[in-house]
């Protein structure tokens, strides 16, 4: 499909017919923050933020997610049989989401959804049922490091259209059947507007500062890594809270648990954070990743070299800069990085 | 602030060429604006990187724990009134001996909370944020602004009863004036006025963003048990999942389990990436036990904590 | 496609004590859907996780053989909330299983060579699921000289005692089973694992090893093997880590970039070699 434009002056309109199929949500200005929520009103769209303060990652990986649930009696009827929750109802729709996050979702695809064994079917569903349109970035922070990461502003990987804000109108490029869906009855864009849409990403990808090299991460083995010696100057200042992990676009690791309520019962799962003590905590007592050096090396490892490794290159993160701007001890992801590629 | 910041390199450097310390706990300069980050300095050379500025917002006293024992040996670490306050804390709770830190004390007037100075600035990116004299400078790609520190400081500092260190070894920097406190007890407990229903609803919307992280927990130096309550699950106290009850449950009990501990230093606060001013938790609880107990945490080597002792005349109206 | 998260409901036929300590009790579980226990597909060494609802999961080793039918054997270490829920359910309860998880024995590969088998304590328990399998008619001439090692620390913590007893008479494989110090009406072995290792010496040669047991056991057993001329490529061990998905999605189990659960828990020394010690 060719690109097409979409004068902002006739957003409210698009968008209100977009809402007879699809759940609207966009990040809107929310206590000063660019937050995601659902989009009531086209005028509450955000156009020019850096990006939001969490992840939109909630939207297929909620924090707290209910799998499936039971009758609480041994003797009752059906009891005990555990019982899938139902599917997402309705189609959803996530505006100006930001190249790096779709990308993230991607990478994550390549984890929840494996063989036949490995099919996390909430992910799935909600993927399935959720179309991405993207905002290209025109003005990345001191923060951001996409370029470093495989993605930059104007990334494809994970969108199912991508727009670029030309001003007083957007650039629609759909990049899926999904994104067609969306952009079906837009007029073509002209020369001039994709030529803009272009000069706007080049001048974006010079905007981004921060390198982070990954040449050597890739070439030295598991071991090289797990036993360099830089590892005792980054874990001591870690708090092992779980702060860089939830806002993290590609963090998955989850916590599966059992609650009951009189005569009902149900299996819930809940982000966990490699960085707690408890998550590899053997029931003997025993410990494979006892002390802080251990677990706050292991998020690294398995970003840069774990993930890398399993998933043929693909890195398990983005560059979107949120643990940067939210460590409360400010351990700094480049600088970590760049220290295992020195 | 400079002067400061050089008088604890020289001393750090010197405590450690000389091998009177193993390690100097302090600060080094973010990698990102109005951050700077906990450092241990080991030698010399890295005794260059310590500073001091407006923003040192954690609590070093916490990395005087958790560490397993004789893993850095002999500390200094810098440390401004509050933090002070909570090295006697720990001290008093057999937690660290008195003779393994060396206090290099600082007198603060108060650091800068770094989400006052953004929301001046909603969606904007702060590029820089230098420090001039009593201002900031805060700078953005089309914004350049001056701002009175004193107008952005954290809530904490405002009514810090102890600027000045409590316990140290070495000062550097003279004391402040003695009458540099705050009045803390007409700010504490902003809920204190509310009826209990209100109380509850402006709880409830306090933790609503509340993710879990237990950034506050971490960046606490009180909080240093071996299993905190919310990790056990022989039995079960909390449970993990967001449902309202659960992240009330483990506020109020974390509250709780720092009361007549608690030395107002606001690392929990600064350390929350949702920004919730976890503080208000603990306020009332403070306030209510320099009330009854007329205590207040960490002052004292020699006080004995009111929770941790039991007097027969101890005050009991509040139990019915 | 099936969502791999909700066990099959299982009822438990049969739960006994297996040791005279109480600690470890062996259950048997049948299939309430009788189609989903015909397509209950395993191998020797894969697991399961046990799922008794309102506790959680726990990841077991399969003890049964699948040339014992469409019921599952399990034996399980009271350790913790779900464990000890376990143990204290009766016949009849219902409970769930949801596998088979993780990858297998390289039975396969090992066609044609000698097989050692050495357990320790209760990680028996896929061994068991092995040794009838290669002892199955169906199976055996496959193999070549079949040892089974097998210790306890008293006569009384031994498991499948009727199992390795028939093994034994059937003079299909040489079966060595110890106790760690002389007790009463005990006229078999007595020494650690690691010693009857080295007083059995089996060989290298063409064969492949299956060592499972806890960390001390595998620590003094494995200088015995290298002594031996044993290769790392020849020498097969079981992991266990803590896991909840079990599928390999939600990031707990990792040793290095494998996931026990799913990547393991069957690994050559010579692959563990080669990744960090988080087990």
């Amino acid at each position: 499909m060719a690109d097409k434009i979409l004068a902002k002056d006739k957003l409210g309109e698009f968008l209100g017919k977009l809402q007879a199929d699809y759940e609207l949500h966009a990040p809107q200005e929310i206590e000063g923050k660019a937050q995601w929520a659902p989009l009531a009103q086209a005028e509450d769209a955000l156009w020019e933020f850096s990006n939001t303060h969490m992840s939109p990652k909630e939207y297929f990986f909620p924090q707290t997610e209910c799998m499936m649930r039971f009758v609480n009696q041994q003797d009752g009827e059906d009891g005990m049989v555990m019982h899938a929750e139902p599917e997402l109802e309705g189609k959803r729709l996530l505006l100006n989401i930001r190249p790096c996050d779709a990308k993230a979702f991607s990478v994550l695809d390549m984890i929840f959804v494996q063989d036949e064994m490995t099919n996390d079917l909430y992910w799935k569903d909600k993927r399935d049922k959720t179309t991405l349109v993207g905002l290209a970035c025109s003005d990345p922070c001191p923060t951001c490091f996409c370029t470093s990461m495989n993605c930059g502003p104007a990334s494809t990987t994970g969108l199912d259209a991508l727009l670029f804000d030309l001003g007083d109108k957007l650039l629609v490029r759909a990049l899926t059947e999904k994104g067609e869906a969306v952009a079906e009855g837009l007029d073509e864009a002209g020369e001039a507007e994709a030529a803009a849409a272009e000069e706007q990403t080049k001048a974006a990808e010079a905007k981004i500062t921060s390198e982070v090299g990954m040449d050597q991460v890739n070439a030295r083995s598991v071991m090289e890594l797990y036993e360099a010696g830089m590892w005792d100057r980054v874990y001591e200042s870690c708090l092992n809270c779980g702060t860089c992990t939830y806002a993290c676009p590609t963090c998955h690791c989850f916590d599966i648990q059992d609650e009951t309520q009189g005569g009902e019962g149900r299996r819930v799962r809940n982000w966990d954070n490699c960085m707690s003590w408890l998550f590899t905590m053997h029931g003997t007592g025993h410990n494979p990743r006892g002390t802080k050096k251990d677990r706050v090396r292991q998020r690294f490892m398995h970003k840069f070299k774990y993930i890398p490794v399993k998933r043929g290159g693909e890195i398990g993160c983005v560059g979107c800069g949120r643990c940067v701007l939210l460590c409360p001890v400010n351990i700094d992801v480049r600088r970590v990085v760049n220290d295992m590629n020195a | 602030m400079e002067a400061v910041a050089e008088k604890i390199r020289e001393t750090a450097a010197k405590l450690l060429s000389e091998g009177k310390v193993d390690c100097v706990i302090g600060y080094a300069q973010g990698s990102v604006p109005m951050r700077d980050y906990p450092y241990f300095a080991y030698t010399p050379e890295e005794a260059q990187n310590l500073t001091w500025s407006p923003f040192c917002c954690n609590n070093l006293a916490n990395f005087l724990i958790r560490r397993p024992k004789g893993e850095i040996g002999k500390v200094a670490i810098t440390a401004q009134g509050c933090v002070s306050r909570s090295i006697v804390g720990l001290i008093k709770e057999n937690q660290i001996a008195r003779e393994d830190v060396y206090i290099l004390g600082v007198p603060s007037p108060g650091m800068v909370d770094r989400r006052k100075v953004a929301e001046r600035f909603p969606l904007k990116t702060i590029t820089e944020v230098t420090v001039d004299g009593e201002d900031l400078i805060v700078k953005g790609a089309d914004f350049e602004e001056r701002i009175p520190q004193k107008e952005v400081r954290r809530d904490n500092c405002y009514t810090c009863v102890q600027r000045n260190p409590v316990i140290c070894d070495e000062m550097m920097a003279e004391e402040g004036p003695a009458d540099w406190g705050g009045d803390i007890d007409k700010v504490a407990a902003p809920w204190e006025k509310l009826e209990p229903a209100q109380r509850w609803e402006a709880f409830v919307g306090e933790i609503d963003s509340c993710i879990r992280c237990y950034a506050c927990r971490d960046a606490c130096p009180l909080c240093y048990c071996h299993v905190c309550f919310v990790d056990e699950s022989m039995p079960q106290w909390c449970g993990k999942t967001q449902d309202e009850a659960d992240v009330a449950t483990f506020h109020i009990l974390r509250a709780f389990h720092c009361a007549g501990r608690c030395t107002d230093c606001g690392a929990c606060e600064s350390a929350c990436p949702q920004g919730i001013k976890v503080r208000r938790f603990t306020s009332k609880i403070e306030k209510d036990i320099r009330e009854l107990y007329d205590y207040t945490p960490g002052m004292d080597l020699e006080a004995t904590p009111p929770l941790s002792v039991y007097r027969p005349n101890d005050p009991q109206e509040f139990i019915k | 496609m099936r969502n791999t998260y909700i066990p099959y409901p299982v009822r438990i036929k049969k739960a006994e004590v297996a040791t005279e300590d109480k600690q470890l009790k062996t259950f048997l579980l049948e299939f309430m859907n009788e189609q989903e226990g015909e397509d209950f597909d395993y191998t020797p060494g894969q697991f399961a996780e046990l799922s008794v609802s309102g506790y959680g999961e726990i990841p077991i080793g399969i003890a049964s053989s699948p040339t014992e039918g469409n019921d599952l054997l399990f034996t399980v270490n009271k350790v913790g909330s779900v464990s000890t829920q376990l143990h204290n359910m009766n016949e009849g309860d219902v409970m769930g299983v949801r596998g088979p998880l993780g990858n297998s024995y390289p039975l396969a590969e090992m066609e044609g060579k000698n097989i050692t088998i050495v357990a320790g304590g209760f990680a028996v328990t896929t061994l068991r699921s092995t040794m009838i399998w290669l002892l199955d008619p169906a199976n055996r001439s496959k193999y070549g000289e079949i040892t089974f090692i097998y210790g306890a620390r008293t006569p009384g913590l031994l498991l499948y005692e009727d199992e390795w007893r028939q093994w034994r008479e059937s003079g299909q494989a040489n079966v060595n089973i110890t106790i760690d110090r002389e007790a009463e009406g005990w006229d078999g072995l007595v020494g650690f694992v690691p010693t009857v290792c080295e007083e059995v010496a089996p060989k290298p040669d063409n064969a492949v090893a299956l060592i499972c047991g806890p960390p001390v056991m595998i620590r003094f057993t494995q200088p015995v093997f290298d002594k031996l001329g044993w290769q790392p490529e020849q020498i097969v061990m079981s992991l266990e880590n803590r896991m909840k998905c079990g599928i390999g999605i939600c990031g707990r189990c990792n040793v290095g970039p494998e996931y026990v659960c799913k990547d393991g828990p069957v690994f050559t020394k010579a692959h563990l070699d080669q990744l960090p010690k988080e087990y």
